[in-house]
């Protein structure tokens, strides 16, 4: 069925596709966790009681991230693909994959950040107040670090959802792990190649969620 | 530390009220009080009163809807932004809840606020350390806020408050969360702090024993509004207020098992209290040997308010109406506080 060899993929074609997941992974993950974490402390900081409270900002900012938030991936990466060829000026490749990824990831960063800033107790925050920081020092100094560990969680969890996400990318052809266990293992009825994909998935999930459970917990002191 | 005779707050009727979703509270009614700059201020309500809301107007953490709060002559409540942050360095606060920083280490805590300031890392830490040296924690600077005991934990926070030198510390519930002992700990240091640096303290309980160990004047608090204000010694003798009763009641107990005052009630059954020297007299011999009426103890306690004894008597004294109103004279002219208990 295999034209008589047992798989199809080469190490060849194999690491080319790791390499373009973790292209498409990390491009991704910094431009979204640096676009996330601004809307994310722009989310926290102004909602009601906030120590930057502006409803109006903080209304429509949520209807954006809710906005994209409710797309699936595949959706909103068909959706986007004049904005992703203004921007990259191509509408297959890598790169083309890493525009919608960023747009999708930023969002959800967006929420965990917003929720991580949440959790720091507001006496934490009223305790700056009454030394008279001003409201970057209360970010920078207080909510930043004492939310550090679980935003470092939260991080983690996106990461993981962006891992999710490369599979779709074959469609604009920006192959990837992903897009080998689609075309060869399923397409194709190559087992091992199917095998060797999930492995890696596997191997690349559990790993990223134990740096990420491993950074976290040095960061948490309670 | 050099010492700040500065500190002296003005309430001017302060009134605090909220308005949310078309329902206004009211916090604070008209409140007006002094407290002069190196005394400790008591302020004593339950839950809901507004005594925390009355401190948090010292700092600006809230603004008062009207009136003026002064400190040293200058009204903090209308200050904003930038000069109100500067104005807030000069005020220290400690909380129930301590509110530390659980990524940083105590040393770090303490420092925090000299770092907002543009002191260098060395400064800070260096003066972090006298300052925990003062609440008696030099050996524990690099351990975390989660690796601390309560009473520790509050120590930090007040190094924390007392880094910057304040000419003010404001404490709300500061023991509220400790138990007896430890509670007695953190008093002692904030006497301290107030004797050694004279800085004005306010005090916000709903523990009269905090009064009691601590404060020189009073304030009880009730739905908003000051009910009564005056000395501690004057507050615990002659409470006024049946919110102030209760509470200076849970120091000096005046309530007989009902059993007893149904039976016992009536003429020649009196509480009276007594102040320092007046309890060392010999007063129930007195009135048998020298009025010669006959009398019941019935309950006898005492209790140490700041310099001052307080000693409590609750008697029953038989005889006849004339020998009733020598024994009234007797006493009157021996203790501070007499009266009738009625059933």
């Amino acid at each position: 069925m295999n034209g008589g060899k047992w798989t199809l993929i080469t190490p060849d074609i194999y690491l080319r596709a790791l390499g373009e997941t973790l292209q498409m992974l990390g491009v991704s993950l910094v431009l979204g966790s640096l676009l996330g974490i601004v809307l994310g402390a722009i989310l926290a900081l102004t909602r009601r009681g906030g120590i930057l409270q502006n409803v109006p900002v903080n209304i429509v900012l949520g209807a954006i991230v809710n906005l994209v938030r409710s797309l699936p991936f595949i959706i909103l990466l068909v959706a986007i693909l004049p904005f992703t060829r203004l921007i990259v000026g191509t509408s297959i490749g890598v790169w083309a994959a890493i525009v919608p990824l960023t747009v999708m990831v930023a969002p959800y960063i967006a929420r965990l950040v917003e929720n991580s800033l949440l959790e720091v107790p507001a006496g934490v925050v009223e305790a700056a107040r009454a030394m008279g920081a001003s409201p970057l020092q209360i970010f920078w100094r207080f909510l930043l670090p004492e939310a550090r560990g679980s935003l470092i969680l939260a991080l983690t969890i996106a990461t993981v959802g962006l891992i999710d996400a490369t599979a779709m990318a074959g469609t604009v052809g920006a192959g990837g792990i992903g897009d080998l266990a689609l075309s060869y293992g399923y397409q194709r009825y190559d087992g091992f190649a199917m095998v060797i994909t999930c492995v890696t998935l596997i191997v690349l999930v559990q790993g990223i969620q134990a740096i990420g459970s491993s950074f976290a917990r040095r960061y948490r002191r309670r | 530390m050099s010492t700040t005779p500065a500190g002296g707050i003005v309430f001017e009727g302060v009134t605090k009220s909220y308005t949310r979703r078309a329902v206004t509270t009211t916090a604070l009614r008209n409140v007006s009080l002094q407290v002069a700059a190196g005394t400790v201020f008591g302020v004593i309500g339950y839950s809901g009163a507004g005594k925390s809301t009355l401190i948090r107007t010292v700092n600006g953490l809230e603004k008062p809807t009207s009136g003026r709060v002064l400190i040293d002559g200058v009204d903090i409540s209308s200050l904003r932004g930038r000069e109100l942050r500067a104005a807030q360095k000069s005020t220290g606060m400690i909380f129930q809840q301590f509110n530390l920083l659980d990524t940083l280490t105590a040393r770090d805590n303490v420092a925090l606020p000299l770092r907002l300031d543009g002191v260098s890392p060395a400064d800070a830490r260096r003066r972090a350390d006298e300052t925990l040296d003062f609440v008696g924690l030099s050996d524990k600077g690099a351990r975390h806020p989660g690796e601390l005991s309560g009473g520790q934990k509050q120590r930090v926070g007040i190094a924390r408050a007392l880094a910057r030198n304040p000419r003010i510390l404001l404490s709300d519930e500061s023991t509220s969360a400790l138990d007896p002992s430890t509670t007695a700990q953190i008093l002692a240091l904030l006497r301290e702090i107030n004797r050694e640096y004279g800085t004005t303290i306010v005090v916000v309980t709903h523990e009269m024993d905090v009064i009691k160990d601590l404060a020189q004047e009073v304030a009880v608090m009730a739905d908003g509004e000051v009910v009564e204000h005056g000395s501690v010694l004057d507050t615990f003798i002659r409470p006024r207020a049946a919110v102030t009763r209760d509470f200076v009641d849970t120091i000096v107990p005046r309530d007989l098992p009902r059993r007893v005052t149904d039976h016992l009630g009536g003429e020649g059954l009196w509480r009276m209290l007594l102040l320092d020297a007046e309890v060392e007299q010999p007063l129930v011999t007195g009135l048998i040997r020298d009025v010669g009426v006959e009398v019941n103890l019935l309950h006898a306690d005492m209790t140490q308010i700041q310099d001052h004894t307080v000693g409590q008597m609750i008697i029953k004294v038989s005889g006849t109406p004339n020998q009733l109103g020598a024994a009234r004279r007797y006493l009157a002219e021996r203790v501070v506080e007499l009266e009738e208990v009625v059933a």
